[in-house]
């Protein structure tokens, strides 16, 4: 059954897509800075796995709860150290900045660790095959839509129901006025950048549980999957990243099936095609945010 | 006739170019004379990264966008002048997927580069018209998204640049004269690129791009045309770049020579001819410090593993250092000028700097 497999497939990349693209999106909402050093989040979760799992004994999954944390500490870090005192400079200058970041990260991980990929224990469930109405598909696609689903419920709420979640959504639509009601600047950017490394350390399970191998470029890739799917569904909502992540994620099976073996290998450069034409022809995304140009001064 | 008195306040108004032209000049000199090998190498190459650097000044510093693509223009010029230059037997041994009306071409080494220039000129003519309507984030976005569309097509097009393998067999041009005289002429002319009316409704169009719209400057044109130049020098210093390396892959026109690139630019201040300068000197220095400091820990045995990435750490790290203690780069966006002879002078250069203020 074809149909089933190919729907599997894409909800799953589809929800680990527009987790990807929920993490960045949660610090642009808000900073307005496309933050390059997400994608080194993804890869020091991965060697955070690799560390404890190789070091310690520790089982699997106090190890990826571990991981997690120590993403979203980075994260948080990296707001602290570097973007806080950049914060009221030019967009540029916080842009280069993101990727200066990111540079150290990668080559930090390159002295301390090791140039070359490194193996990380996961459990065997995570290759295991399950067959769900007759399709056979590995257990790890599975856990992705459930992991995402649960995750996007509950961000949903406390979005909407919690006080800081509320601030968030309003400082993402306009900062200035947010400050002036009261709400701390300082706390709603460093919870931003918490939660964008907590999805990024999630993300990591799942990135890293694929190839079950973490190297210093690792967080490349879902970084160029981030920005496709934030700028395809949408850079000024959250729900836009969500709808990006799904719809990228079906343009890549769909190209995968359809695009002749000779031109596979391009199918990159038709992804960013797309990108290009996407910001030229509807920057707003698929999903209209309350766009405001204004940045955090 | 000019007076004297015109004529230095002419060498004056230029003589930031003419203070670097001159450095240059007597570093050549003194590196091809005293200098052991190694120096006029790292020379050399100084060279040939200062005309990319003030290549990226000309579109980065002065419309203010972060221009990701034009380490992919660098790319299409390098790639270009090279089967151009080739001589066809060793083209159809280098790269033996050729396309046949490829492998015949043959022009000599100069004329080569400067159509690989062209051809890349061209190329941006072509693509960017679209792009220039874009700033802030959806521009960076979009400007990024095209340098991994290059990537993608050079690593892939195997009938013209090999694919992810080395293209060789390039013929060595790039002496130590021949990259400080394209460095000193790009000097100049992006120097006249910045003073022209082109460069300041650029840099108008840079500080508030409303405002320059509101009298009379088309934005996006300016960006267009200025866009395009940037590329014509992009493809020019690949030429040369190309024929001083004398192989080479795709991995050389992406992200992370960009970084380099952009980290030059951004270090020394990318509002100005000087920032370019300065920040070239200052990251190459740097770079082959570190390099020395990298082969002498790795050799002494001082640590039981392979260091490596030192380099880049160093230079993420001073770049982070710049951007929160001077995010308008150490020479700020205005240009050294010579000091000024007399009192006389010191009117005009009064009202110079003020307009050189962001």
């Amino acid at each position: 059954m074809i149909g089933g497999e190919f729907l599997i497939n894409t909800l799953s990349l589809g929800s680990l897509y527009a987790l990807i693209a929920l993490g960045l999106v949660f610090v642009y909402g808000i900073l307005k800075l496309v933050n390059f050093a997400y994608g080194e989040y993804i890869m020091i979760a991965g060697y955070a796995m690799f560390m404890l799992g190789t070091l310690t004994g520790l089982p699997f999954y106090v190890t990826m709860v571990l991981a997690v944390i120590v993403a979203a500490l980075t994260s948080y870090l990296t707001e602290l150290v570097a973007f806080r005192p950049v914060r009221t400079k030019s967009f540029n200058a916080m842009l280069v900045t993101s990727f200066a970041v990111s540079v150290m990260l990668q080559n930090a991980v390159v002295i301390l660790i090791s140039p070359r990929a490194r193996a990380v224990p996961l459990p065997p469930a995570f290759n295991a095959s399950i067959n769900i109405l007759g399709v056979v598909t590995p257990l790890r696609n599975v856990l992705t839509i459930i992991t995402a689903v649960t995750l996007l419920t509950a961000l949903t709420l406390i979005m909407k129901y919690t006080v800081l979640g509320i601030a968030m959504r309003a400082a993402a639509d306009n900062f200035g006025t947010t400050r002036l009601m009261g709400v701390p600047a300082n706390l709603v950017i460093s919870v931003a950048f918490i939660i964008s490394g907590f999805l990024a350390g999630t993300v990591s399970i799942f990135w890293v549980g694929r190839s079950a191998s973490v190297e210093p470029l690792i967080g490349f890739t879902p970084l160029l999957i981030a920005f496709i799917a934030t700028v395809i569904g949408g850079m000024h909502s959250l729900v836009g990243a969500v709808v990006g992540g799904f719809v990228y994620g079906l343009l890549f099976n769909l190209l995968s099936v359809t695009l002749p073996a000779s031109m596979i290998t391009y199918r990159d450069a038709f992804m960013f095609a797309i990108v290009i034409l996407f910001l030229v022809l509807r920057p707003e995304g698929l999903v209209r945010g309350s766009y405001t140009e204004e940045r955090v001064g | 006739m000019m007076t004297l008195q015109e004529a230095v306040a002419a060498l004056r108004k230029r003589s930031t170019v003419w203070m670097f032209a001159i450095l240059l000049l007597v570093g050549t000199l003194l590196v091809s004379a005293f200098a052991p090998r190694v120096f006029i190498d790292i020379y050399t190459y100084f060279c040939v990264t200062l005309m990319l650097v003030l290549g990226l000044q000309v579109f980065m510093g002065n419309s203010g966008i972060l221009n990701w693509t034009y380490v992919g223009f660098v790319g299409i010029g390098a790639y270009t002048s090279s089967i151009l230059s080739v001589l066809p037997s060793v083209k159809a041994m280098a790269v033996p997927n050729m396309y046949p009306a490829l492998v015949e071409l043959s022009l000599p080494i100069l004329p080569a580069i400067l159509a690989g220039a062209v051809v890349t000129a061209l190329i941006a003519a072509i693509i960017s018209w679209p792009l220039m309507r874009l700033s802030d984030a959806a521009g960076v976005i979009t400007l990024f998204a095209m340098l991994i569309v290059m990537q993608v097509i050079m690593t892939q097009w195997d009938n013209v640049t090999n694919g992810p393998r080395t293209f060789f067999g390039i013929q060595p041009f790039t002496t130590v004269w021949v990259a400080v005289i394209a460095a000193v002429v790009t000097l100049i002319v992006t120097d006249y690129f910045r003073e022209s009316s082109l460069g300041l409704r650029l840099r108008a169009s840079r500080d508030d791009r409303h405002a320059a719209a509101s009298i009379g400057v088309n934005v996006v044109a300016v960006r267009y045309f200025s866009f395009v130049f940037s590329a014509f020098v992009a493809g020019l210093g690949g030429g040369f770049w190309a024929h001083y390396i004398t192989s080479f892959s795709p991995k050389a026109f992406y992200v992370i020579e960009m970084f380099l690139l952009l980290t030059m630019l951004i270090i020394g201040g990318a509002g100005s001819i000087s920032g370019a300068v300065t920040g070239a000197v200052i990251v190459t220095i740097m770079r082959q410090t570190m390099r020395q400091v990298e082969g002498w820990i790795n050799n002494s045995g001082a640590v039981s593993f392979e260091v490596y990435g030192l380099t880049e750490f160093s230079v993420a790290i001073m770049l982070i250092l710049i951007l929160i203690w001077r995010p308008q780069g150490i020479v700020g966006g205005r240009e050294l000028r010579l000091p000024s002879l007399g009192k006389r002078h010191q009117a005009s250069a009064g009202a110079d700097e003020t307009a050189e203020e962001r």
